[in-house]
């Protein structure tokens, strides 16, 4: 089921929390709502739930407006980032939940519940208690939960927030594969982790200040974004402030060759560079500075390397012999590796 | 309270006894001692005796007691629903609104309790609503003395109420009564019971209205203990007290028993 916002804004007491949001999730479509807290992400997606009314705009599931409908009348299935399980009652009555107040028969209840735990991998522990159950558990409860109604949108809010670093990168992959199980099923997924976003979703819609910024595939995103905002939350990189010149960009007084097409010699832009993506030692668009801290970090060691009056961060492999602070280190970056971004530093 | 040295925790303690002792044991324990005796002149009790409680347990006080605690079950019970009913009520409203409605219900709470009583001796003396002379105007003065610490606590329990599950159940489709009778009720049990067994409490020890209202054939303890240290039988009466008190904290018990089976986290 396709979930589409058609100018959404919603204000509070004269506050835009979400500002005129266009944005359409084609049916059986992963799409992240990705931005820092305060963005609107979470409005956004609890207007689709129903539990914020839109100022002005329209919601609409499926072709159909529902801005008007109670949440209770819109056949969403939701999972926040506190699970909400019930605590009074088992598992398998939290997962019946849904069914029994939509009046679905008692045999249908019972195999509808058994497959969701069964998808969900908690068929053990249906007569458990909520509060019997690990975090990770409880929220596989919830997704369980929110698929026995069978909805055509899932709506996720930070669904992975309150697990340990390793139990999400598991549920990450859990929820990757029940996409593929359920490819009819739109999901909207909202998340200020970049991480997740790019590893699960279609589409990323990244947001700030009440704002939608960009939307494209994680890869549009990544390798060409469209401003400095999207650029640094996404991924994290290197902007720098330049001068478009013939053929290259001005860098501090160092001519640094990129791809200028579509910007006039004489602009000022920024250059956008991964710092994974920089390295170390001669080669094209070399640049010369002083490092200022290197961090080791296991398989690399990002560098810290003032250049003119710019911070350039490279994460290269580790080094055997890895230079000190204060040293001179030559950096260098492909010309196809760096983006020119028209919109100027710190303009987020 | 965080006490650390030693010294300082036993100062405390020794505090706690200075003020509760005299405060709070010492006089339930002469009560009890009186309960016991037929004479008390000297620094104890003398003249042991049962005869007391013989006659705390059977006839006109027996009697009582049945009416106490029906009295009490009834008004708790109404109380309970009326008070609940009015905090969810005052829940949904808007700010204002349940400003406006939490201060109703304070009000027989604020108002002297024998006030109360008069208001319903005077309300409910006349046709269409004549209920001076029969035990309802107990019930009901109790109830209306009673509501405003059920209204109280459940509108506190509703405030600390996770929205969020009210939210999921809504979003897997329950409408709202669903929601209320599946969820939020079950969710607000434990403080449903606590607010039932303070209103039962305060029901089985009222006796300012009660003494107003009651009619010959509805005369709960309280009205007993009083009318028997009026006439100077302060044994008898003390007694009597005990057998309250007991019935009082055994269905205190009980109902906390409820509670702990009922909470949840």
């Amino acid at each position: 089921m396709s979930i589409r916002f058609d100018s959404v804004t919603v204000a509070y007491d004269g506050n835009v929390v979400l500002d005129s949001l266009d944005l359409t999730v084609e049916p059986g479509e992963v799409m992240a709502l990705l931005g820092p807290s305060g963005s609107g992400k979470t409005t956004a997606l609890r207007a689709v739930a129903g539990f914020v009314r839109p100022t002005s705009g329209r919601v609409l599931l499926g072709g159909r407006d529902v801005t008007d409908l109670p949440p209770y009348r819109r056949g969403i299935g939701m999972v926040v980032q506190q699970y909400a399980l019930f605590p009074h009652l088992r598992v398998d009555e939290n997962v019946a939940f849904g069914l029994k107040a939509r009046g679905t028969a008692r045999s249908e209840i019972r195999q509808r519940v058994g497959e969701a735990l069964e998808m969900t991998g908690m068929a053990g522990y249906a007569r458990r208690h909520p509060r019997e159950l690990s975090g990770g558990q409880q929220q596989r409860v919830a997704i369980a939960r929110a698929l026995a109604i069978r909805p055509g949108v899932l709506l996720l809010d930070e669904p992975l927030s309150a697990l340990d670093t390793q139990l999400r990168s598991g549920m990450l992959a859990e929820l990757a594969r029940l996409h593929r199980e359920l490819p009819e099923v739109s999901m909207l997924y909202v998340t200020h982790d970049q991480v997740e976003a790019l590893t699960l979703a279609d589409r990323i819609a990244v947001m700030d200040k009440a704002r939608l910024r960009a939307c494209g595939t994680p890869k549009e995103l990544y390798r060409a974004p469209a401003d400095a905002f999207t650029a640094s939350f996404v991924g994290g990189a290197n902007l720098l402030p330049v001068t478009v010149s013939s053929g290259g960009v001005d860098l501090a007084g160092r001519e640094v060759k990129v791809d200028t097409a579509g910007v006039a010699a004489g602009a000022r832009a920024t250059l956008c560079v991964r710092p994974h993506l920089v390295g170390i030692g001669e080669g094209p668009n070399q640049l010369t500075g002083i490092v200022q801290e290197i961090q080791w970090r296991g398989s690399t060691h990002r560098l810290h390397v003032r250049i003119g009056e710019h911070d350039v961060m490279a994460d290269v492999r580790e080094l055997r012999d890895p230079p000190w602070r204060g040293d001179e280190v030559t950096l260098h970056f492909s010309p196809d590796d760096a983006v020119l971004l028209r919109a100027g530093v710190g303009h987020g | 309270m965080l006490v650390h040295s030693r010294w300082a925790g036993r100062a405390l303690w020794a505090v706690f006894l200075v003020l509760f002792l005299p405060l709070f044991a010492l006089p339930l324990l002469v009560v009890l001692g009186a309960s016991f005796a037929t004479h008390w002149s000297s620094v104890l009790p003398s003249g042991l005796t049962l005869a007391n409680y013989r006659s705390a347990t059977r006839g006109e006080a027996l009697q009582a007691l049945v009416t106490s605690l029906l009295t009490a079950t009834g008004a708790s019970l109404l109380a309970l629903v009326v008070g609940t009913w009015a905090a969810l009520a005052a829940a949904a409203l808007g700010k204002r609104g349940k400003r406006v409605l939490d201060a109703l219900f304070v009000l027989p709470v604020a108002v002297p309790s024998v006030v109360v009583g008069l208001s319903v001796l005077v309300a409910f003396s006349q046709p269409p609503l004549l209920l001076n002379g029969t035990r309802w105007i107990v019930i009901l003065a109790h109830t209306v003395l009673v509501t405003a610490f059920a209204h109280q606590s459940v509108s506190a329990a509703i405030t600390r109420l996770d929205p969020a599950y009210e939210q999921a159940a809504a979003s897997l489709g329950a409408r709202p009564s669903y929601v209320l009778w599946r969820v939020r009720l079950p969710l607000l049990l434990p403080s449903l019971t606590a607010a039932a067994g303070l209103c039962f409490a305060l029901s089985m020890g009222e006796l300012s209205a009660t003494m107003m209202l009651y009619p010959p054939d509805w005369t709960p303890l309280p009205v007993l203990i009083y009318a028997a240290t009026d006439r100077g039988a302060l044994f008898t009466g003390s007694a009597v007290a005990v057998v309250l008190m007991a019935a009082t904290l055994l269905v205190l018990f009980a109902v906390s028993r409820v509670r702990t089976r009922a909470s949840y986290r």
